[in-house]
């Protein structure tokens, strides 16, 4: 089945062949992958979805890889959690936690994005592949680069958290630490991919890789039965996400595999530190103001996001909206999600958690409707954010007469 | 003032292939208008009809992003280095 037709301007809609390129000649716009969607209208099916195997790579069809699949089979088909002690603590009827902090291999989203982008550079005939990253994606570009036997040069800002430091170089990659913010790493990246033929994920294969984060949408969708949420709210940093959850549920509007009108809203969840994309949603402007970041949250510190303008429009085309998260409500927000669900999520998810609370609150979100709560890391990597906050409650010697009075000790505190 | 203008691969076509290229101004807004004396046709797809930046291009002085300066009023001196990027790319 031909399901390509090359790549197409998002701007101006000027044609190119599939390559890898990722800004329009004419227009500067971002290029994306171009569907045949006749072609694929009653080929894909729930039932044909179903047959597919327990990864993201069940809904192949609809993502950007012609051949067979050369790393990262077992990516994606994260839990779908019902949240039952979260939404009864927020007063809420129907919360769902769509949870990639367990997703396979390297504990976040990213793992989606990189598995398409990395069998694409094989594809295409790279040997080596880069990134520029705040830490999750050069972890997932890392791995997968092993596991494909392709070099690999990773970018990050040299003040990144140590566990996710650590949870790149196991890898073997080329770690080039870079002293600037993400910001200035990605301008930099964007510089080196003009002179070096390599596969930057995030930049020359821009379309291919952003199409990923699609089967995160189709996950929802699917896991709630060909059912679609009222609300979904999903983490922004440089704005893709979200744009490409709402393309995915669009796509299995278009496909005939959605049930009943959608009528899904899509809200941005950033930090108060870091949050170009909501302020332009609060101020209602499409022109992006950057901004220099300065929060806890640092996979989502993108002061000048590229995606932002289209993230700003989805939410707008949507009927959603978007919330600002402090560092101290991020922090709130890991624990509470802890504390009910047993779920440990980086401080990205303490901000979509916080942020989605603070919409419950303030009335922009029903109570009595359907929410999913987008978690796309692992709290394991950013202990730093809790160090703080937590400590061991009971110190004692290996005695039962220690314990019996530790355990009264705690029984007199709390009483 | 002479300073350094890196150009991306959208834009060479104008630029006969050059990477690189030379320009004198005092100002980013002189520039652009350097550019164009050079090189015809930069113009328009650096700024739209009102004379506003593009959208999806960003420019920045020595590695600082205008917009966090004095946008197209920036001075420039002697020697300064001014890239040309588009703004589509990146993500974490």
């Amino acid at each position: 089945m031909e399901k390509l037709n090359g790549l197409r301007c998002r701007e101006c809609g000027r044609r190119y062949p599939g390559a890898p390129v990722h800004v329009c000649e004419f227009c500067f716009g971002p290029l994306e992958v171009d569907y045949r969607y006749d072609a694929l209208k009653g080929v894909v099916t729930r039932e044909s979805i179903a047959a597919g195997p327990p990864s993201m790579w069940r809904y192949k069809d609809l993502l950007p890889v012609e051949g067979d699949v050369a790393v990262g089979h077992h990516v994606g088909f994260t839990p779908l959690v019902r949240a039952q002690n979260l939404a009864e603590e927020l007063g809420c009827k129907e919360i769902w936690i769509k949870n990639d902090s367990v997703c396979h291999p390297t504990w976040s989203f990213k793992d989606r994005v990189v598995a398409v982008a990395v069998t694409k550079a094989r594809e295409f005939g790279f040997d080596t592949v880069a990134c520029a990253s705040t830490g999750n994606l050069a972890n997932s570009v890392a791995a997968h680069a092993a596991e494909g036997r392709l070099k690999s040069y990773i970018f990050i800002p040299a003040d990144l958290e140590q566990g996710k430091i650590l949870a790149t170089l196991v890898y073997s990659p080329t770690l080039v630490a870079v002293h600037g913010t993400y910001d200035e790493v990605n301008r930099l990246c964007s510089e080196i991919a003009d002179k070096y033929r390599w596969a930057f994920v995030n930049v020359n294969f821009r379309p291919y890789y952003s199409e990923g984060s699609k089967s995160y949408g189709f996950e929802i969708v699917e896991q709630l039965g060909w059912r679609t949420p009222k609300h979904i709210v999903v983490p922004c940093a440089g704005g893709s996400l979200i744009t490409k959850i709402w393309k995915a549920i669009k796509e299995l509007q278009t496909l005939g595999l959605i049930d009943g009108p959608l009528e899904t809203r899509m809200y941005a969840a950033q930090a108060t530190g870091c949050g170009p994309i909501v302020t332009m949603i609060k101020n209602d402007t499409d022109v992006l103001v950057p901004v220099r970041p300065n929060t806890i949250a640092k996979s989502l510190a993108i002061g000048n996001p590229a995606d932002g303008y289209y993230a700003y429009k989805t939410t707008k085309e949507s009927g959603g909206y978007g919330e600002h998260a402090t560092d101290e409500e991020i922090v709130e927000g890991m624990l509470l999600l802890a504390r009910t669900e047993g779920i440990f999520t980086e401080t990205a998810g303490g901000v979509t958690v916080a942020a989605a609370k603070k919409l419950v609150e303030a009335g922009v979100i029903p109570r009595d409707e359907s929410i999913v709560i987008c978690v796309t890391g692992n709290g394991l990597k950013t202990p730093d954010a809790l160090q703080d906050r937590l400590e061991i409650h009971v110190k004692i010697k290996p005695s039962l007469s220690a314990f019996d009075q530790a355990l009264a000790d705690l029984k007199s505190q709390t009483a | 003032m002479p300073v350094l203008v890196r150009i991306p691969t959208p834009l060479r076509s104008l630029t006969k292939g050059n990477p690189e290229i030379q320009a004198t101004a005092t100002t980013v807004a002189g520039l652009v208008e350097d550019l164009e004396r050079q090189y015809p046709g930069l113009k328009e797809r650096l700024l739209d009809e009102t004379g506003e930046l593009r959208r999806f291009i960003n420019i920045y002085v020595n590695e600082e992003d205008i917009r966090f300066l004095q946008s197209q009023k920036t001075a420039l001196k002697d020697g300064d280095q001014v890239s040309i990027v588009p703004a589509i790319a990146g993500g974490r």
